[in-house]
């Protein structure tokens, strides 16, 4: 446990350290720095002060953590198919199970999903452990909870990796609270601290304007929920030998104060996660018949659309469309980015497409900054001309 | 239900997101940047808000913070809200989001009895939330993430619409339960004049270690498993092809761009 303190007697007041503070938490009264309650402790303060006056504090009670061995992924099933992100995090955990020479584990719940068990072992996973029964056929909070925290006090992992999806980032919370364990929202990053062997999780914070690199040295299992496509697939590994565990529970134990009425998929072009090809509109539509042209763009490349959020809270699109900090993480091959400006909120959805085209009139708008090809002029003039072209493109091949 | 009773987490957050690093120093640029409530939270306020209009009782607010984040509350008071509690010591620094659910769980349960208690989906700093289910773990009780709407309060349930990825779902918890409200719930309102003024001179009680009691090694840095050990600003995206002109020679070449990608 670190703490933080002002040396008095080396402090002069300079304000330094009030300067280097990223998080607002110095102040100088009465000629000393004071450091507030909300400190976050990241010593960025004790580098910066040329008179060596701030100090970091180390209690060492080093907790015996040798009895948790591990990777863990949470194989998330929905309808009896398992979760995309799964086989992000098992190509990540089977990357971190090498580091930490460990086994790498996947467990799932819900109903006839045992079959799905021996094909996850083909990516690489030495052991699956499979939850079947009719009551964890759907998603619900307390059961998958309650299972998952005996799970995890029974079979003690050092890692355990959950996709960043509602359902992963309802449970994780519940999870690592009742294990009074560690927690890290959303990584987008993943190593193994070669000398301690502790995972380093690193996260966007800030609306993404910073980063942060985050451990839990003290505690197990680390714990971390992993933002939805960032990390690569695991390929399949012809051969793999691994072992199928058929887990057993109490029902009695399993307490369920909540009853789903009522439960069906969004319809519509919707997922935009998943999609390969998005295009989206921003605040230079003008108005909400700009997005008809969109549409036309996006269906010409089998795409869908997306939005910027002043796109939505101007009310031309509904909000499952939005794309950004407040939206979603969209990562398709191709983002083709419409009259959006590029706000530091909007790129950290989308900043990670792998391909991004951008078009504005403004030849200073932030978005340029981030795309691979910027367009510079009329939207109205040039996506009728792309959708043009692209027909004829299409004409031609057949 | 004698009286509702909803408890709302708000969290003051450095207003301007479009903070920026000191790519040299390594440092967050923080000029201009003043607090306001999170953003996030205000939906949450808005829905309870709501519900004591339709339903009666009243809404706390509770936040924890340094002495100053008393403004994000009267934010709240000013939006409906009635009374205000501040959990701030010195020992409650350095907190993450385990050691803030217990806090805000102590200073719950010094509240008493409630029925419904609202978070904010995140926040726009930390951007983890992870509080508003970890907080319902803390107290024992029901969690249900990502309501966009509530459809009924009875006596001893609620029925609410949510929305988990590319599903809809309606479901009925017991009360009491700790929800997240997303956007899509509602249009938080504009506060009058008049509830401004109000919430100007409001009293805000404030409640330290002390007053909350439990378990200390459970607050502040010591409470919580998780270290930030660095910060940097995230990778720079290298700069792309900018391309004037004719829009039909921009089509052109943009379309040659997407054949190499094998899109068209």
């Amino acid at each position: 446990m670190k703490k933080i303190r002002v040396i008095k007697d080396k402090c002069t007041g300079c304000g330094l350290c009030v300067k280097a503070c990223p998080f607002n938490s110095i102040s100088i009264v009465d000629g000393l720095a004071v450091i507030s309650e909300d400190c976050k402790l990241c010593g960025v303060c004790v580098s910066e002060c040329p008179y060596g006056a701030i100090e970091m504090l180390k209690e060492k009670k080093k907790a015996d953590l040798s009895g948790y061995k591990g990777v863990l992924i949470f194989g998330e099933c929905k309808d009896g198919i398992v979760s995309p992100v799964v086989y992000e995090l098992i190509g990540k955990g089977k990357e971190l199970a090498k580091e930490t020479g460990e086994e790498l584990y996947c467990v799932i719940l819900g109903k006839g999903v045992t079959e799905k068990a021996e094909d996850l072992i083909s990516y690489g996973v030495d052991k699956v452990f499979v939850y079947d029964d009719e009551c964890l056929k759907k998603f619900r909070d307390d059961p998958y909870s309650n299972i998952l925290i005996d799970f995890l006090k029974k079979i003690k992992p050092s890692i355990f990796l959950i996709g960043g999806t509602a359902i992963g980032r309802s449970i994780a919370p519940r999870i690592s609270s009742s294990l009074k364990t560690g927690l890290t929202a959303d990584c987008t990053g993943l190593e193994i601290n070669k000398k301690d062997k502790n995972l380093l999780q690193t996260r966007p914070a800030f609306g993404g304007n910073i980063m942060a690199t985050i451990i839990c040295s003290n505690n197990r299992p680390q714990m971390a929920t992993v933002r939805y496509k960032i990390m690569k697939p695991a390929e399949k590994i012809p051969g793999y030998k691994g072992e199928v565990v058929n887990m057993k529970f109490d029902k009695e134990k399993i307490r369920d104060r909540v009853e789903v009425k009522k439960m069906e998929k969004i319809e519509g072009d919707l997922n935009i996660i998943e999609a390969e090809i998005i295009v989206s509109g921003g605040n230079g539509l003008s108005s909400d018949k700009g997005f008809k042209l969109i549409n036309e763009l996006a269906k010409s490349l089998g795409g869908v659309v997306g939005a910027s959020r002043v796109a939505v809270d101007k009310g031309w699109i509904s909000y499952p469309h939005q794309v950004g900090l407040s939206g979603k993480t969209v990562r398709p091959r191709i983002y083709i980015a419409c009259g959006i400006s590029g706000s530091a909120q909007h790129l950290a959805g989308m900043g990670r497409s792998d391909f991004i085209v951008a078009i504005n009139n403004d030849p200073s708008a932030p978005i340029f900054g981030t795309a691979d090809i910027g367009l510079v002029g009329d939207l109205y003039e040039i996506i009728p001309e792309l959708i043009k072209n692209i027909k004829n493109n299409t004409f031609i091949k057949k | 239900m004698d009286k509702l009773k909803i408890i709302v987490c708000v969290k003051q957050v450095p207003a301007q997101t479009d903070v920026k690093m000191d790519q040299e120093k390594g440092t967050l640029i923080r000029e201009g940047i003043l607090s306001e409530a999170n953003p996030f939270d205000m939906y949450a306020i808005e829905e309870a808000v709501r519900l004591k209009e339709k339903y009666g009782g009243e809404v706390d607010i509770i936040s924890m913070g340094p002495p100053q984040a008393g403004d994000a509350l009267r934010e709240a008071i000013a939006m409906g809200c009635d009374n205000a509690i501040l959990l701030t010591d010195k020992k409650f620094a350095g907190a993450d989001t385990l050691a803030t659910a217990y806090t805000l769980a102590s200073g719950i349960r010094k509240i008493g009895d409630y029925d419904i208690i609202m978070c904010g989906l995140k926040t726009t700093d930390g951007d983890t939330g992870q509080v508003g289910p970890s907080l319902a773990e803390e107290l024992g009780i029901p969690f249900i993430g990502y309501i966009r709407k509530i459809i009924d309060l009875k006596e001893k349930s609620i029925s609410l619409e949510r929305v988990l990825d590319d599903y809809y779902e309606i479901v009925e918890s017991k009360l009491p339960v700790v929800v997240t409200v997303t956007k899509e719930a509602n249009e938080p309102r504009y506060p009058s004049f008049k509830r401004q003024k109000i919430a100007k001179e409001a009293p805000i009680s404030t409640w330290n270690l002390k007053d909350l009691g439990g378990k200390k090694e459970r607050y502040g840095t010591e409470g919580s498993p998780t270290e930030v050990i660095k910060i940097f600003p995230p990778p720079a995206r290298g700069k792309g092809e900018i391309i004037e002109g004719k829009p039909e020679d921009q089509a052109k070449i943009l379309i040659e761009k997407l054949k190499e990608k094998k899109i068209v």
